[in-house]
Parts: C-alpha cells; structure tokens; sequence
C-alpha cells in the first residue's frame, strides 16, 4: 500500500473513531457512574439525527439560524428529553436488577422507532452539509476529503477535552466522581444524589445527540439507525472498562483503527475483526483497558 | 324465540355456502406492514388492488377476498407467519414478499402445503434457482438480472476493469455475481470485489481502496439507507467525476429525494424506469394516482399489479376454480403479461423474461435511456423444472 493511501485509511479511522466516542463517552458516563444499562443509547443518537433533519426548516424559519444554531437547538432539547426521561423512567432503575433495566430500555427503543415511524415517517432522508463546510480538500491525485468529515473531527476532539475539564477541573466534575465510587456518602455529605444523577442522564443523552446530530449530514437518517450504532458503542465500553471516559476514548480509537484497517486488509472477516479484538482485550483485562 | 332465530340464521348461512358454486378466492398479502420495507408493501398491495379494481372487483368471475398479515421483514417468524396465513386463513393463493429471507421461508411453508406463490419483489436467485418450485412465481426480478444487464453495457462503453461493491450478503453477491459474468465475457475485468459486514454504512475506507485501484468503473448493490449514504459517500469522496459509478436500479429508487445532488446523472439497470411513455405505462400511472394520490407509482406497485396479472391469467384458465391447482399453474407459466413495464412472459423456473432498461437519474426521475438487455432471462441454475 503506498504511503499516501496509508495515511488517508489512518485519517479514516481516526475520523470514525472520534465519533465512536462522542457517542460512546455518553453510555460510559451513564453505565459506569449510575450502573445503568441503557439500551436505549442508540435511540437518542438516532433522536438527535432526526431532529437535526426535522428541526433544520423550523429553525431557519422562526430562529433565522443555520445548521449551527440547529445543532445547538437539538442538544438543548435532547438535554430536557434527557432530564425529563430521568425523573419519569430511569430513576426507578437504580436498585432494580438488570435484567428489568434491559426490560424497560429496550421498550423505549421500541417506543422511540415507532414515534419516530409517526412523526417523521420511514423514508430516507438527507441532511444537507451546511454551505461554508461544504468544500473538500484534495489528497492524492484522485480522491478528495470532505471538509465537513475533518469538522465532525474538530467537534469531537473540543468536546473530548472539554469532558477531561470538567471530570478532572471542576465542582461537578468532582461530585460526580464521587457519586460514582459512593452514593452513600456522597448523599450524606448533603449534595443530592438524585438530582446529579438526573444531569449526568441529561448530559449522555445529549452527547448522543449531538454526535448523532453532527453525523447526520454524512449519515444520512433511515429508520434503525440507532441500533447499528448500539452494538458497537457497547463494545467501545467494554473495551475501554465500565464508566471510563479514558478508556472509552482509547477503545473508540482502537475500533476505528481495527474496523477501517479490517474492512482493508481482511475483508472477509471484516464484520468479526471489531469483536475477536474485543475478545482479546477481556482475555487480559477483564474488566477493560481501565478499570473505574 | 331466540334459539329459533339462531337455527334460521344457521340454515341461511348453509343456504348460502352450499349456494355458490364456488367460495370467493382467498388472496394472502404476506407483506411488510411496517419497519423499513412499510411503505413498499403499501405500494405491491395497492397495485395489486388497483389490477383487481381495473376488472370490476373480481377476477374471472371470482370475488377477491383478502387476508394480511405484517411480516415486519423478520425471516425468523417467516414460516409463523406463513402458516397463519396458509393453515388458519386457508388461502388459496400467497402473495409475498419484499425480504428475501423472508421470501424463503414464505418459499418453503408453500411448497409444504401445495399453495401458490406469487413473490411481488424479493429477488434471491435461489427462488427460482436450486429451490424452483412449480407453484412458486415472481413478478419481480431476480438479483441476476440486473447485474447481468449493467455488465453488458459497461462492457459496451468500453470500460476495461472495474471494482465491484456490496455487502456481504446474499443478494449483494448475486448482484455483483451477475455484472461480472457479462462484463468478462465483453472483454472487461473486475479486478476486486469488495465488501463490507451488513448493515454497517462506513464506507470511507473502501473509498479510498477505490481511489487506490483506479478502476474504470465501479459497480455497487446498495439499497435504502445504505443506498443514500453510499451515493453521498462516493460523490463526497471526488470520486464521482473520475470513476462512473454503476448500479442495479435500487441504488436510486425511492433514495433520489434524500440523494440529492449527488445521485445526478448515475447510470442504473432495472425492469422498470420513469418516462417509459408508453400509452400501457402512461395509463397505468395515472390510474395509480387517482387512486392512491399519497404515493407515486413505482417500480413495487408494478410488481404488485402484474402479480394480480399473473393471478388473473391463472385463474381465467380454470374459470375461476382454484382447486385446479395444475391447470392454473400452467397457465401463469405460459402467459403473457400486457405490464406497465413492458410485456413479459415468465421462464420455466417462474421468474418473468424481461427487457432490462438502463436508466439515468435527472432530476427526481431514474430516467429510460435505452433498453441494456432485451427479454432477459434468469438462467434459473440448479433448477430441475
């Protein structure tokens, strides 16, 4: 493979990464910090892309905006949704089994395709790039880069960092640390449990969201689109160990890393490549790269 | 007082039952309802009732009855399903479905009980390959065939090689299975078949194992979602203006809206294409829209009206008496059938021979350029018909 190729694959799995983890990192913080097992995750990147389909001729014509202020509306109203599914469904997990967690996540799946079949239908839409992102820069003699896909890399990279700040930097960050190593404590230190519970549902709601937002103009949005996206976000969780943004982000590289250089080199066995490497690292590392 | 009306009603309803001649003819619509596939289920019922509309609500003197039962595109409750409609329903005649999966395990509950088939879409090549049966048609297509067709025109142009792409599933396979037969035997050479796990949509990296090849052309099986995504990914990637991108006709149907700019100009084969403009088609489209103003005709509302064709031409043979399953069945296998998309007569195996049209998207239309393959049939390998 000459060395031009070489490095546009690289850019490819580095690309596909980034967004594995912006979805990822919001079912590592809910899993790991409130030992939820939330299938539904999919379901609110799938939300946020059709929101991003849906809302887009609303906001430019009450808000003026552009996809920007669109994205923006999206996160915000994924959040609410996000506060709203806590206080309503969620909250009544924590001390039940998983198999019930399963149960009632996996109903709201269900839930959420079939709103989605009502409101917006089962067509194939597409999101169109905004136009000040719309370019593409050349590599190589015969293949372009979208500039819209480097932008998507951009967003992920500054919400990746912005995450560390907060975890590591700042009063909420350190609380729900705490929360998730002792709820017990943490409550009786006075700072109310239930309702930092209820943020950091809200937050990974809207992280997927927003990735699935941002990824709507490359994706395209059809009906399952969430489900796809499930399976292999589990995998960059289990990967990278339960409730580790670290890891999580570590595990979403080696997935891209792995899948691209797969579908590549092996395209036989291209659809097992991503779970013989998750196979791997459980054989050593049973809980995950890192252990929370 | 009120046993004595119980006995008259049951002695009317016997009256009646042993009455006529026949009962009215039971068709089961085995079709997805909902999921992915809803809106092309829709779309074969509606013109298989258009067909039926068309000869006064009944045909060969038959009343129509019909039973439904939602599929929801699953194979694994496939023979359920089938069984619902073949043992509680007791339906003479199937019509199903969209899924090829789906369509085998229809496939098989029919032969099982002797019911006749009638698939509107599902195009696995086994169907009317090693698994023919005699009471099983399509009105559809076979993958095969357009794959097949879109060979011989790359080979016409003049492209030397090309990469072929697909999922890795069966109908991808099939698909590109048939280009590459045409296209070698026209003096081209597909010099790498690629693919990828289904449903997975990340096509980035064999865009750019495209880009590395430089082939003349390139041909994909996509439908659907992965359809939209594979079409913006490709013209995305530049590779748009440098290698034509070829396809079987689902690349762009039903996708143009969400395509967009991307899809223009792509050259595709299928049975069926806009701007046909024959009075047959003209006709067909405009009934079809009186009727069912919310959604265009399409390819699937063909195949499911020239299914309510293929049931007529059955039935006219026996005058209507579907007990005489051999008879009817012959007669689909050597009828003509006056459709939409042109006339067609069905193989041994049960799958129609047909014009394959190449077509090129302009505007929201998979426009008709010329006719790739005339009459052309499935060679229906491994079938013992």
């Amino acid at each position: 493979m000459d060395p031009a190729i070489l490095l546009i694959q690289c850019l490819n799995a580095v690309q596909y990464g980034l967004l594995l983890f912006l979805v990822a990192s919001g079912l590592t913080l809910i899993f790991g910090i409130m030992g939820i097992i939330n299938l539904a995750h999919g379901s609110f990147y799938m939300i946020g892309a059709y929101m991003a389909f849906a809302l887009q001729p609303l906001v430019a014509q009450y808000l003026g905006g552009g996809f920007v202020i669109t994205v923006l509306v999206c996160v915000v109203l994924a959040t609410v949704l996000g506060y709203f599914l806590e206080w309503a469904f969620y909250s009544y997990l924590y001390t039940r089994e998983h198999l019930q967690q399963v149960l009632m996540t996996y109903g709201l799946i269900l839930v959420f395709e079939e709103l989605r079949s009502i409101i917006v239908g089962n067509d194939v839409h597409g999101v169109p790039v905004p136009s000040w992102l719309n370019g593409s820069v050349a590599l190589g003699d015969v293949m372009t880069y979208p500039v819209y896909r480097l932008f998507i890399s951009a967003v992920c990279i500054l919400i990746a960092l912005l995450m560390f700040w907060v975890l590591n930097r700042t009063r909420l960050g350190m609380m729900i640390r705490a929360g998730a190593s002792n709820r017990e404590m943490i409550n009786s230190l006075g700072i109310d449990i239930n309702r930092l519970f209820r943020i950091v549902f809200a937050i990974g709601v809207a992280l997927a969201a927003l990735a699935g937002a941002i990824a709507a103009p490359v994706s395209s949005v059809y009906p399952g689109m969430g489900n796809a996206v499930l399976i292999i976000c589990f995998v960059v969780v289990v990967i990278g160990g339960i409730g580790s943004i670290k890891g999580a982000f570590l595990a979403a590289m080696l997935v891209g890393f792995v899948d691209t250089f797969g579908q590549v080199f092996f395209p036989a066995a291209a659809g097992v490549m991503v779970y013989l490497l998750m196979a791997a690292i459980l054989l050593f590392k049973p809980e995950g790269l890192f252990k929370h | 007082m009120k046993k004595t009306l119980t006995r008259t009603a049951l002695a009317t309803v016997l009256a009646f039952s042993a009455g006529s001649a026949f009962a009215a003819v039971k068709v089961g619509f085995m079709l997805p309802y909902s999921g992915t596939y809803a809106k092309l289920g829709e779309a074969i019922e509606n013109g298989f009732k258009l067909y039926v509309q068309e000869q006064g609500g009944k045909l060969a003197g038959q009343e129509i009855e019909y039973y439904k039962v939602d599929d929801e595109s699953n194979p694994s409750k496939g023979p359920e399903n089938a069984n619902r409609l073949i043992k509680r329903d007791g339906v003479d005649i199937l019509v199903g479905t969209v899924h090829s999966g789906v369509a085998m395990a229809l496939a098989k509950a029919a032969n099982d009980s002797d019911t006749t088939l009638i698939i509107p879409n599902a195009g696995a090549d086994a169907i009317t390959g090693p698994l023919c049966s005699k009471n099983v048609f399509r009105s559809s297509f076979s993958n095969w065939q357009p794959g097949y067709a879109m060979g011989v025109v790359a080979a016409d142009e003049g492209f030397k090689t090309a990469v072929t792409i697909s999922w890795n599933y069966a109908a991808g396979k099939e698909s590109t299975d048939g280009f590459k037969e045409s296209f070698e035997k026209g003096g081209g050479k597909v010099v790498k078949h690629l693919t990828l796990p289904f449903p997975n949509v990340e096509f980035q990296p064999l865009l750019t194992e495209i880009a590395s090849i430089k082939p003349d052309a390139v041909y994909t099986f996509f439908a659907g979602g992965g359809a939209v995504k594979f079409v913006q990914d490709y013209a995305a990637a530049g590779l748009k203006d440098s290698i034509p991108l070829l396809g079987a006709g689902f690349l762009t149907d039903g996708t143009l809206e969400a395509q967009g700019e991307s899809a223009q100009g792509l050259q595709t084969t299928l049975h069926y294409a806009d701007g046909l403009d024959t009075p047959r088609d003209n006709q067909f489209r405009e009934d079809y829209i009186k009727n069912f103003p919310q959604l265009p005709p399409d390819v699937y509302a063909v195949q499911g009206y020239d299914a309510a064709q293929m049931l007529d031409a059955g039935l006219k043979a026996v005058n209507g008496d579907v007990s005489k399953k051999d008879e009817m069945r012959t007669a689909i296998r050597s009828a003509k059938i006056d459709s939409p998309r042109g006339e067609f007569t069905l193989s041994k195996a049960g799958n129609p021979v047909q014009d394959m049209y190449l077509r090129k998207v302009e505007g929201d239309k998979n426009q008709f350029v010329k006719i790739a393959v005339e009459k052309l049939a499935d060679p229906a390998r491994g079938c013992k018909l």
